[in-house]
């Protein structure tokens, strides 16, 4: 316990430390959704109409802006190393860093979402299911990011490579996601929606670190 | 395959020092004891099993330096050694003194709340060097140790090896410097590079 709450207060610290990862996140999540309405027009019925789905993908791609640092670093300068003689197993180890990535940007992430709702004009009783999508959401992009940014370590182009791993596997949240949104904008429950994203983060929880690990002893060899 | 038919053991309180020239394979042996790689074949025991079937009670007993440093610009020398004192689940009530211990041994004190990235490669060799002292095991696995050392610090670390080996604990050093680590068995890797019939698969 004192090594995985050692490794995750030192990966917290390292985010927001490092002029601002977190900063940097956020500031690419408010753009992109900014962009929208220079791209398709102003309207305000249309924006409503794909509000949720712009904000999700803007969501997803900010998320993966971050990965490649979650390995990266300790890769190269030999700490990886440390972290698979440490006496914390590497499993636990992948789940502390994808913990500390969470809290450095899928939580703020979440927080920031209800101001981007109000520049899409989403209706306002969609707002709160759309923070609560991001909360619940969130966690299956870092754990799922994880094994990207594992399997892709020490790849030239190590970004492009990551994107194209895990974007198809970011599919399932945005479905659900964005799903939970336009069903309560529609009036209709959103839980059912809210159940299955936290059912594909339950998912990804069991099984993500065991794949992360696994690709982070291949790559120490 | 960079080497063959070595064979060595290394009692309590010994040391081994590893030679050769670049390339013949020291830091590949030394990440097979730390468990890191697995060898093609061969065996790694620890006492009487094998390391396999030991796994983590085995690694627990480990302290690898290796080439890397393992430091990062934007935390101190007393988080950085922190850190690692907790990633060996230390006691909260000894980690402290076991941090400040090591940051003493190397001579860190003056430096030890500067961001790392002010460190000159000296300095990060010897933080990660006082990760020994933090992070205390029984087996010490040190890859060219004395890189970026000077004349000074070479002679701290030595008499660290002394003190550890004098308490029962070994070492192994890969290095291509001269060291004295007091009476060593050496291993001169050049001499075990594997006969032209075994490069075949390697």
């Amino acid at each position: 316990m004192t090594a995985f709450l050692g490794l995750f207060r030192r990966d917290l610290s390292l985010a927001l430390r490092h002029g601002g990862d977190t900063g940097l996140v956020i500031g690419f999540f408010v753009l992109a959704v900014i962009l929208f309405p220079f791209g398709v027009g102003p309207e305000p019925e249309l924006l409503q109409r794909i509000g949720a789905g712009v904000v999700w993908v803007a969501a997803l791609l900010a998320a993966l802006l971050s990965l490649d640092r979650l390995f990266e670093a300790d890769y190269r300068d030999g700490e990886l190393d440390l972290l698979a003689l440490s006496n914390l197993p590497l499993e636990l180890a992948v789940l502390a860093k994808c913990a500390a990535h969470w809290v450095g940007t899928g939580l703020p992430l979440a927080l920031t979402s209800p101001f981007l709702a109000l520049l899409v004009d989403l209706d306002p009783s969609a707002i709160g299911t759309l923070f609560a999508s991001l909360l619940i959401g969130t966690p299956s992009l870092s754990l799922i990011g994880s094994v990207g940014a594992a399997l892709s370590l020490g790849a030239r182009r190590q970004g492009v490579v990551l994107s194209l791993l895990v974007l198809p596997l970011y599919i399932p949240p945005l479905i659900f996601g964005a799903g939970a949104v336009e069903a309560s904008e529609a009036g209709n429950g959103a839980r059912a929606y809210l159940l299955i994203l936290g059912a594909v983060s339950l998912a990804a929880l069991a099984f993500c670190p065991w794949a992360s690990a696994a690709a982070l002893r291949q790559a120490l060899e | 395959m960079v080497f063959a038919d070595l064979s060595f053991r290394v009692p309590a309180g010994g040391a081994l020092l590893l030679t050769g020239s670049n390339g013949s394979g020291k830091t590949s042996l030394l990440r097979i004891l730390a468990t890191l790689i697995m060898p093609v074949g061969g065996r790694l025991l620890w006492g009487a099993r094998p390391v396999a079937a030991e796994g983590a009670a085995y690694r627990a007993q480990l302290d690898f330096v290796g080439h890397q440093d393992g430091v990062k610009p934007s935390l101190t020398p007393r988080e950085t050694l922190k850190f690692w004192t907790a990633l060996r689940a230390t006691e909260k009530t000894r980690a402290p003194r076991l941090v400040e211990a090591a940051l003493t041994a190397f001579a860190l004190d003056q430096v030890a709340d500067w961001p790392c990235r002010w460190l000159s490669a000296g300095q990060r060799r010897r933080l990660a060097l006082a990760r020994l002292v933090a992070a205390p095991a029984s087996i010490w696995l040190l890859d060219e140790p004395t890189s970026a050392l000077d004349q000074q610090n070479q002679s701290r670390l030595e008499r660290l090896i002394a003190e550890h080996r004098a308490a029962g604990g070994r070492v192994v050093v890969a290095s291509h410097t001269p060291i004295d680590i007091g009476s060593a068995a050496i291993l001169t890797l050049d001499s075990f590079s594997p006969s032209p019939d075994d490069a075949a698969f390697g």
